[in-house]
């Protein structure tokens, strides 16, 4: 049957299962918009580019699916860098489409052309120029093959204007024939063995559970593991929501803004079980210092994390979910063996003592300044069961810390990058694929500016979420920094609380705008946003510019010089002094 | 610092040297030379990277290289296991007496004289990197024109060739893992 190389792209998106892509059209991609009106695909009309990213990463966080991009060629493309390495950086399994200008006139500066599988290359896991329609449909197959398998990440297809005008005949690969692409997925059998003999031998045992554990499914057999083998759990920014946040065994969040009994117990851990972490900086802290007692069981799909930051004991490669099955069925049979669990009564003590010693906390004065934490909770308390989404800066680590998260994708950030301008946008997506769930996007008042226009998508394709800015006026992070290393010297961080009028802004957008300005109007400006179901809300929570995030480690410091609050700081009055991001 | 010589087995696709390069590139590491050509395999081909090796280790390098998915193989060649080859062509003034002592030394360096002008020789060297530096540095005294060299390429001892070697990733640390498979 004769197609053209539009249609075969519709098929093969068709074939791979894709039920909604998020893009915009332009002139080289012109051709694949025709076969679109006869496709089962559902196109949302986003209205930037980087929008169109944001939202497939959202949908793919929230489905476990891959997210699809579409754009056309050269700013189309390049406005999807971010989204790309952003994709990259948290191992999002995305693809995107772009057009390009016909091949006779490629590398002739044509209009709109950019070099996009250049530009891309160092942002995807890999990235493909189809030169001929033929090879379309295998090229395809293969950039969702690569993008949902062994380590999760971005692909892109770049797509020649003539190549989709090419008439062909449709073929639709039996598999892919990639040579060069065999993750390891199997954990092997005896490095299990000799991991689980150190569990059982530890006694003071933590499980450092990162986002693989979430991209892997395997947050069933982590409850598994961790309750049978009474090992408690941190939970990292990326792996929020794969242990209940409620369970005695969780420690929360470890890191430069994590709890303290999360980031004091890896400290002075003899046993640190990664799974599907990679020892990040923003983890680790100071490295020399970080966990300086503890052996290291090291699981990652991806041989490259192992070992990279910190020396392993027992490495194990391979799926995440398949290493725990089998760690969990192994530490079982040998405590069985043994006769139960090891004594591990003084540091499982210990470790609900710091819970209960050291929380999360704030103060939220009656009579105000509303506190964004306190518009967080009571957000929390009134919608439980949403899906969360932030952007990037202090929002962000509030919403982290004071959201209990109980269930796997129901936090969605950006973690790696750090995009500024990554909620609405992912909010939209995560609606899009989870249209019988609530989606929140708690954001900074910086970062909505960013993509807020994204809005207008959602109103226009009844994508309805809610939007919460945690509207402090600044940069609140930026702030943060200048308040804390740069002697208070603030410095292009302000942004005011009123332009723009974000309830107004809302409104122009079609959807709802509220604002809360003081904390008894937070619990019904709640009740009233989450009343509208059939529009998104924008909820403009007008807070303390002044609040900090805590508890810290300053970039660069030991964990073990953790900061719980203002009255732990030591003044910085030397901006050379500052620590090194 | 020392000198590593890799050998990676890829597909011939577009971008791929691009890829590979900028691999090194993106994490810091000198490539000192980069020789790429055919194989006996329709549609593979084989790069021979002299890499700069400072503090950090290789392993790390050699591991996001496997993780590219048109590189079928990587071999890391240990000093001595290997037989390693450089083709370098060279112009140097020779006039009159000169000339004579030029050619005396391509005699006893077996090299080979493609061109001759009434003011240079240019001279075909095959050898080992360490023969070539040994012949440059006698060829300076004339004065050399211009250089070209291939940059190293190498085959490891032994009956097994590049493919039917394992393709074994180590990982450091006691409890360390070697695993078959590649590509993330």
């Amino acid at each position: 049957m004769k197609v053209t190389g539009a249609q075969a792209l519709f098929r093969s998106l068709e074939g791979e299962g894709v039920d909604i892509v998020f893009g915009i059209p332009g002139g080289a991609i012109l051709p694949a918009y025709d076969p679109l009106l006869d496709s089962k695909v559902r196109h949302v009309l986003c209205r930037h580019e980087q929008g169109a990213g944001h939202a497939a990463e959202g949908y793919a966080w929230a489905t476990g699916k891959v997210g699809v991009a579409i754009a056309t060629s050269g700013p189309g493309g390049c406005n999807l860098v971010t989204p790309l390495a952003d994709a990259k950086m948290d191992s999002v399994p995305m693809v995107a489409i772009t057009g390009q200008v016909p091949t006779p006139v490629v590398g002739n500066d044509a209009f709109q052309e950019a070099d996009i599988t250049g530009i891309t290359l160092p942002v995807t896991k890999h990235n493909f120029l189809v030169k001929d329609a033929n090879d379309l449909a295998q090229t395809i197959r293969a950039a969702f093959h690569i993008a949902s398998t062994g380590r999760p990440g971005p692909v892109l297809v770049d797509i020649p204007k003539d190549v989709q005008l090419q008439e062909i005949t449709w073929e639709w690969p039996d598999g892919v024939d990639l040579p060069g692409y065999r993750p390891t997925t199997k954990g092997n059998l005896k490095q299990v063995r000799t991991a689980a003999k150190m569990i059982l031998e530890a006694k003071r045992p933590v499980l450092y559970v990162g986002g693989g554990v979430i991209k892997a499914n395997a947050a069933r057999e982590l409850h598994k593991l961790a309750v049978d083998g009474r090992l408690p759990v941190v939970t990292t920014l990326m792996a929020r929501g794969a242990f209940p946040d409620d369970h005695e065994l969780a420690l929360g969040m470890p890191g430069m803004h994590g709890a303290y009994p999360a980031v004091t117990a890896m400290q002075k851990a003899d046993l640190l079980v990664a799974l599907g972490a990679r020892f990040d900086d923003r983890v680790t802290g100071q490295l020399s210092s970080f966990a300086p007692e503890a052996k290291v069981i090291h699981v990652d799909i991806d041989p490259a994390e192992i070992g990279k930051n910190r020396a392993v004991d027992v490495p194990i490669v391979g799926d995440v979910r398949d290493v725990i099955s089998k760690l969990h069925a192994e530490l079982k049979r040998r405590q069985d063996e043994a006769g139960g669990v090891p004594e591990r009564g003084p540091w499982l003590k210990t470790l609900k003592a710091w819970k209960k010693d050291f929380p999360y906390r704030y103060e939220q004065p009656a009579d105000g300044p509303l506190k964004p934490q306190f518009a967080i909770e009571r957000l929390y308390e009134h919608a439980s069961d949403a899906i969360v989404v932030s952007g990037v800066g202090q929002h962000q680590m509030w919403a982290s810390q004071f959201w209990r998260f109980s269930e796997p994708r129901t936090w969605i950030n950006s973690g790696g990058l750090g995009t500024m301008g990554f909620a609405v946008p992912a909010a939209l997506g995560a609606a899009a694929g989870k249209p019988d769930r609530r989606v929140i996007a708690i954001d900074g008042d910086g970062c909505f500016q960013m993509t807020a226009q994204e809005l207008a998508t959602s109103s226009t394709e009844h994508i309805p979420f809610i939007t919460a800015i945690i509207n402090n006026a600044h940069l609140g992070m930026v702030r943060q920094w200048q308040e804390l290393f740069y002697g208070e010297r603030y410095s292009q961080v302000y942004l005011s609380h009123d332009v723009p009028d974000y309830a107004k802004l809302a409104e122009a957008y079609g959807c709802v705008g509220l604002r809360a300005e003081h904390p008894d109007e937070v619990d019904a400006v709640i009740e009233k946003a989450l009343s509208v179901t059939d529009r998104s809300v924008v909820i403009d929570f007008r807070c303390d510019p002044r609040e900090m995030v805590f508890p810290m480690v300053p970039a660069g410091a030991s964990n073990d010089d953790i900061i719980l609050g203002p009255e732990g700081l030591r003044p910085v009055n030397d901006p050379a002094e500052a620590p090194v991001a | 610092m020392s000198l590593h010589t890799i050998s990676v087995l890829v597909e011939d696709k577009p971008g791929v040297l691009t890829r590979v390069a900028g691999l090194f590139a993106a994490r810091g590491f000198n490539i000192d030379s980069l020789a790429v050509g055919p194989t006996s395999d329709d549609g593979l081909s084989r790069m021979t990277i002299v890499v700069q090796v400072e503090n950090k280790p290789l392993e790390q390098i050699t591991k996001q290289l496997n993780k590219l998915v048109n590189v079928l193989k990587i071999l890391e060649h240990e000093p001595g296991e290997a037989v390693e080859r450089e083709l370098m062509l060279v112009k140097v003034r020779g006039e009159g007496e000169a000339r004579a002592r030029v050619l005396e030394i391509c005699d006893v360096f077996r090299v080979r004289v493609l061109d001759v002008t009434h003011n240079t020789l240019t001279i075909e060297a095959t050898g080992t990197p360490e023969k070539l530096e040994a012949l440059l540095a006698l060829l300076r005294d004339f004065g050399i024109v211009e250089l070209s060299r291939t940059g190293r390429i190498a085959l490891a001892r032994g009956d097994a060739g590049i493919k039917e070697r394992g393709r074994r990733i180590r990982v450091v640390g006691p409890g360390a893992e070697e695993w078959t498979g590649g590509g993330v």
